[in-house]
């Protein structure tokens, strides 16, 4: 018989019934909540008198909504200005006060982007299945854990239930060999990973990242790699566990102590896949071969090397895909043929779920150390992932090596990445974005996204256009 | 959650791959805490022009008039026609409540991003598979007919055109017997509560820590 792969061996684990009509009930050990995605489903629970089944396996926390200026954050809800913001915040106050759930509420030093919080907490561990009602859940299964995004209903049911009905998915495998060059980092590997398999290449999909590259990455790049698996289609991303995933979990909050922490060491150990695993598709990257990366367009797929130039429509043959490109020059005001690097950019933005992480505040930090953000960009700012993130940014001084180079330092939160909250690109400014998606609209009305890694973002901030972050690095920059 | 057996119903382009659920329905608007009235927002961005905020009457503004559900042939529309990886992006379920308060019941796509299409199955609503020509064919058959309806049928998983030409998709049967019926999850699920008691006693004393309390 064959081996398992990581996600069957997760799957089997969850497994409470497999249903004859080819559905089954799957476990969730973690269910993890913010304010958007929340009140239909605590309603729901409401008017149907019921409770949640192990309340103590939720944590919530508000982040889409939250201001990020000191200012505003002052005196906690209360003192957010948009009037539909604050009630969402507070509805998530009061269910979780209602229900007993425990909430890291907007001031709270724990408080943060859900995807950042979930892992930092060790509330999310290897071997578990979570959950949340949010596309970018994938981030968790860095740990070696089924994590996934889920709809409303599918909170209340969780909630409800603890179990999800679900299919299995198939297997892929994204193997990265060889080793990434300066400058070259987690993001850009996944942004080249979902430029190579499309936005729907992993529809169906449980998607393993394997090969050195994962293999020598540290566990915060693996969350910003797992955290954009959505962007390729698959609903979770994964990579096997190992001393890694050992030394970042050790010790955090939620994470088990003492005998507790050696019986699930022997048994996280497993969460490998097997050597003779068969996976439904395998494809191969070469990550030397990967080099900086900026979407150049209104799709995550949209994206190219720094160094290339924006398509021509005409050059495509295919009619559907010639008035994607169309439409997508059209709305983010570039010409055909255009190069990358000479794509003004009017803000940055240095967060998110994907990029929000302590390594992603230091590499930020260390491009813009000693330099000034260009005159012609209107704002650069860093928003930290968690309240966590942001005392420790702040110990290490790197609040002051972004105020110094003319970038603001913010409070924690989703904030710029889809503009919920009041931080918004106007009509027509471009951004470089460390955040995940692209679309039209997405980063405020008319807001045209680049998504970048830290360090290209923070590069860009200071030239006022793309640039090659290598030449940063390597100091050949003027 | 209401059934759905069969369908007639004019038929509505989305013509372009890759419709996001921030184009279905943008983030201003998931601010509200309720399940219902997204429809007036429903693609907010591309049908009018200006920018639409959460709470404001849509009544009086600036309409796109080159965006189909502006058009008078479309008006009325229950069935949705796209192209590839409809639905892609945020797990938002607000992109099904616009697209069904709105007054869409049905999608037929080449494909669809997992969580939408697993979000339309909780809120009534149908989302079809059919391959890349049959969707081509239909959309070319739509612009030429005005009022050009199409009838679903979910019981003998069949989308026929006017012209009587039916079209074979396919459902999984979980799916099909909770839509057919409008059955709730939540109930079915609590059938098997046994099974879960099960699973949480014997996972316990094999990994005690994942029960851990979170507070």
């Amino acid at each position: 018989m064959a081996g398992k792969t990581l996600y069957d061996k997760l799957w089997d684990a969850h497994l409470v019934k497999q249903r004859d009509d080819g559905s089954a009930l799957i476990y969730i050990d973690r269910h993890i909540v913010h304010e958007v995605t929340s009140p239909q489903a605590f309603e729901g629970l409401r008017l149907a008198g019921r409770k949640p089944w192990r309340v103590d396996s939720i944590l919530a926390t508000p982040d889409h909504n939250v201001p990020t200026t000191s200012a505003e954050r002052a005196s906690g809800v209360a003192g957010i200005e948009d009037a539909v913001s604050r009630i969402q915040v507070q509805t998530l106050d009061d269910n979780c006060d209602e229900f007993g759930v425990t909430e890291f509420k907007i001031n709270d030093s724990r408080q943060g982007i859900v995807h950042v919080v979930g892992p930092e907490t060790g509330a999310c561990l290897p071997g578990m299945t979570v959950v949340c009602g949010d596309s970018h859940t994938a981030t968790n299964g860095a740990l070696g854990a089924l994590a996934h995004g889920i709809g409303t209903s599918e909170v209340e049911h969780v909630m409800a239930t603890q179990c999800l009905v679900a299919k299995k998915m198939q297997n892929m495998l994204i193997r990265v060999d060889g080793k990434l060059g300066v400058g070259v980092t987690p993001k850009d590997v996944v942004l080249a990973i979902i430029a190579k398999i499309g936005t729907a290449g992993g529809t169906g999909f449980a998607m393993e990242f394997g090969g050195e590259v994962f293999r020598a990455m540290s566990m915060e790049g693996r969350l910003t790699v797992c955290n954009m698996a959505i962007e390729a289609g698959a609903r979770a991303g994964m990579v096997a566990v190992d001393g890694i995933t050992f030394d970042y979990v050790k010790g955090r909050t939620y994470a088990p102590k003492g005998e507790q922490w050696d019986l699930a060491v022997a048994q996280w150990k497993d969460y490998v896949s097997d050597a003779d695993a068969v996976f439904d598709e395998i494809v191969e990257i070469d990550g030397s071969a990967i080099e900086p990366q900026v979407s150049w367009g209104t799709s995550p797929e949209m994206v190219l090397p720094v160094d290339a130039c924006v398509p021509n429509p005409k050059d495509e043959s295919d009619a559907v895909k010639r008035n994607d490109i169309e439409r997508a020059l059209a709305y983010m005001g570039l010409k055909a043929g255009q190069a990358i690097k000479d794509i003004a950019i009017d803000r940055v933005f240095i967060g998110s779920c994907t990029n929000s992480r302590i390594e992603d505040m230091r590499a930020a930090a260390s491009i813009v150390e000693g330099r000034q953000k260009a005159a012609s960009v209107i704002d650069a700012i860093v928003v930290p992932g968690s309240g966590e993130v942001k005392a420790q940014a702040e110990a290490e001084g790197l609040d002051k090596i972004f105020i110094a180079a003319g970038f603001e330092w913010r409070e924690p939160g989703c904030s710029m990445c889809l503009a919920m909250n009041a931080d918004k690109l106007g009509n027509g400014e471009h951004c470089a974005s460390t955040s995940n998606r692209n679309f039209e609209g997405r980063q405020g009305y008319g807001g045209r996204t680049h998504l970048v890694s830290p360090e290209m973002a923070a590069a860009a901030g200071v030239a006022g256009h793309f640039v090659d972050v290598r030449t940063f690095i390597d100091g050949s920059a003027v | 959650m209401k059934s759905f057996t069969q369908l007639t119903g004019v038929a509505a382009p989305m013509d372009r791959a890759n419709v996001d659920t921030d184009m279905i329905i943008p983030k201003q608007f998931l601010k509200s805490i309720k399940r219902s009235g997204f429809g007036k927002n429903l693609f907010d961005e591309l049908r009018y022009l200006d920018e639409g905020l959460p709470d404001q009457s849509c009544e009086g503004r600036p309409l796109n008039k080159d965006f189909p559900l502006n058009q008078s042939r479309y008006q009325g529309a229950s069935v949705l026609l796209s192209r590839e990886n409809f639905g892609c992006g945020s797990s938002r379920e607000h992109a099904p409540w616009a697209l069904d308060d709105y007054g869409f019941r049905c999608v037929i796509a080449p494909s669809y991003a997992e969580i939408f299409f697993n979000n339309c199955f909780k809120n009534g609503i149908l989302p079809i598979v059919l391959n890349e020509q049959v969707v081509e064919q239909l959309f070319a058959q739509m612009y030429a007919v005005e009022g050009y309806q199409l009838f679903v049928d979910l019981e003998t998983q069949k989308v026929t055109t006017p012209a009587g030409e039916s079209f074979a998709f396919e459902v999984d049967d979980f799916r099909k017997h909770c839509l057919l019926n409008g059955l709730d999850d939540i109930d079915l699920t609590l059938q098997d509560v046994d099974a879960i008691n099960a699973y949480e006693i014997e996972r316990k004393q094999l990994s005690p820590w994942m029960f851990d309390v979170i507070k």
